[in-house]
């Protein structure tokens, strides 16, 4: 069975699907309008106040599919109309207050912001809270909520805030793409762009498709992969992408190995480093810690360096990088990466592609996927990247002592920056990824558990290499 | 000559490590690195027969115990 985490997944899957679906047939133009109907069928209301609401957010959520607007730096948008305009009150003390004789929150604010009425009820004074939460932990009935928006909570940059209409807006200089908002809008409010279309483009002209004259097309696939299609085998997984036109497929683990051979020199020779996979965490740094940007790794991420590689040793290769990740979108953009990666997709979006082609993977035989050695497939983790460079120092006899500092999720990325900028880091090597739990959290994950980290485990056992060396020998 | 060894999947789970060593040290051992070039790439489309292996664009089928004889034959031989 396809396994969504939630419901709004499966929405906007069923969105990218149709849209895939039309594309392949060449009758996207005159069939576009049709699809808010097909997915809001019949007159009674299943998600908004009346189906004619229901329909116009799937126009809106059709745009993000066929790649959003343009004008938009941004690959993460806000769909207004979706966004339901959730309370911004801060904490509030509820009617679960009982009140008490015992007053643990007046005790616990630090700011006096705790007042108590003559019932003996309690009051926040907004003037004086500055949102800290700790009342709200310290409470016995646990009467004090926080009334914070949904977005506002995931996003630990702090680029999302509130317009006149009350819609939450994104702040561009802030945002990291990582698509924390995305996963946590219990609204789908905030959404992904959808770039499906130019894969489509990109297999249709491909040699699978149009013989000899065509590109060979080249899916890098991320690690993560091995717990995302948990109703099909992987093999067959690789089979279904053969079916679709890519040429090979080929993992993301093996730049992961090439990256962690640079990463272990580039550490020894400058001392002090943090590590330049994740690109959430790249532009964290890049818009909040400016300064520290000369400790970021100079090599590119795992997805660049081998598409590169690919690049360079086949002239007539087109890219694209499937994974968990909505910031690989916006990494693929820049400059430095563009020439070597022509597209990315989500897994969220490889399910909705495979079935706009009525794939039944299950019954396919098993492909095979095994480019890369046991310390390349965990990057997909959090410290995997540290396990791996810790490797690639002993085998490549580089004497230094490596003092790594991992950190999951911007909260604990922030902590270990404030801390290297201040000359505190109790460390020389910052594994740093945006997501909690690393790849395997990522915004385009189909699931997200904690039996992925086990899964992901599993699958870098399996990897016929079993040191970084061996892996990437067979490049030249 | 440029000599071109598959490392997809399936080649790689067929030894194509093994193949891309073996060359290598062939090469070095026979003093032709001048003359041939060793490169790599993903999937010749022949994942039946793999390892598979081209010399200037010729195919051939190769396996960790048959490098030696391919490089007397179809490499040393010819240039």
């Amino acid at each position: 069975m396809r396994k969504f985490d939630t419901k709004i997944q499966h929405l906007n899957y069923k969105v990218v699907r149709e849209v895939a679906r039309l594309a392949w047939e060449d009758k996207l133009l005159e069939n576009l309008m049709s699809i808010p109907e097909k997915i809001v069928p019949g007159k009674e209301a299943t998600m908004r106040c009346c189906v004619y609401k229901e329909r116009a957010i799937i126009g809106e959520r059709i745009k993000l599919a066929v790649g959003g607007n343009k004008d938009n730096p941004n690959v993460i948008e806000v769909i207004e109309i979706a966004c339901d305009e959730c309370p911004v009150g801060g904490f509030e003390v509820t009617n679960a207050c009982r009140g008490c004789l015992a007053h643990h929150c007046e005790d616990a604010c630090s700011f006096g912001a705790i007042t108590f009425d003559n019932q003996h009820v309690a009051h926040i004074d907004k003037s004086k809270c500055k949102e800290c939460g700790t009342c709200a932990k310290v409470c016995p009935y646990a009467a004090i909520v926080s009334r914070k928006r949904p977005c506002q909570n995931a996003c630990k940059v702090k680029a999302i805030s509130m317009n006149e209409e009350k819609a939450a807006t994104i702040d561009n200089s802030k945002c990291i793409q990582c698509g924390a908002c995305v996963y946590q809008c219990p609204f789908g409010a905030i959404l992904d762009k959808s770039y499906i279309l130019d894969v489509i483009d990109i297999l249709k002209n491909s040699r699978t498709h149009t013989a000899e004259k065509g590109n060979k097309v080249y899916a890098i696939v991320a690690p993560s992969i091995s717990s995302q299609f948990s109703y099909a085998k992987l093999g067959q997984v690789i089979t279904g992408l053969k079916k679709l036109g890519f040429h090979d497929v080929i993992e993301a683990a093996l730049g992961a190995d090439m990256v962690a051979m640079a990463e272990a020199k580039e550490l020894s020779e400058k001392g002090v480093l943090t590590s330049s996979c994740c690109p959430a965490f790249v532009q964290y740094i890049k818009s909040t810690f400016p300064n520290l940007v000369e400790h970021i790794s100079h090599n590119m991420s795992p997805m660049a360096v081998l598409a590169k590689y690919i690049k360079e040793t086949t002239p007539d290769a087109k890219v694209v990088f499937i994974g968990p990740c909505t910031a690989k979108k916006a990494e693929a953009q820049l400059e430095s990466v563009k020439p070597y990666v022509d597209s990315v997709l989500t897994f969220e979006e490889l399910q909705a592609l495979f079935d706009s082609r009525d794939f039944d993977l299950p019954s396919f035989e098993e492909g095979v996927l095994d480019n890369a050695s046991y310390f390349g497939r965990i990057f997909a983790r959090s410290g995997g990247l540290t396990d791996a460079t810790t490797q690639a120092m002993r085998e490549q006899n580089i004497d230094f002592e490596i003092k790594p500092v991992v950190c999951d999720g911007i909260e604990a990325c922030r902590l270990a920056l404030i801390k290297l900028s201040k000359g505190m880091l109790d460390g020389n090597f910052i594994e740093g990824m945006a997501c909690v739990g690393g790849c395997i959290n990522g915004a385009g994950c189909l699931t997200h558990g904690e039996k992925n980290k086990a899964e992901v485990d599993k699958y870098g056992r399996e990897a016929l290499e079993k040191t970084i060396t061996d892996a990437v020998s067979v490049l030249k | 000559m440029k000599v071109t060894v598959c490392i997809g999947s399936s080649c790689h789970i067929k030894g194509s490590r093994q193949v891309v060593e073996q060359l290598q040290n062939l090469i070095a051992e026979n003093n032709v690195s001048d003359k041939v070039t060793l490169g790599s790439t993903f999937c010749l489309e022949n994942c039946q027969q793999g390892v598979c292996v081209t010399v200037d664009d010729v195919f051939h089928s190769v396996s960790p115990e048959t490098v030696g004889e391919f490089f007397a034959n179809e490499i040393l031989a010819k240039i």
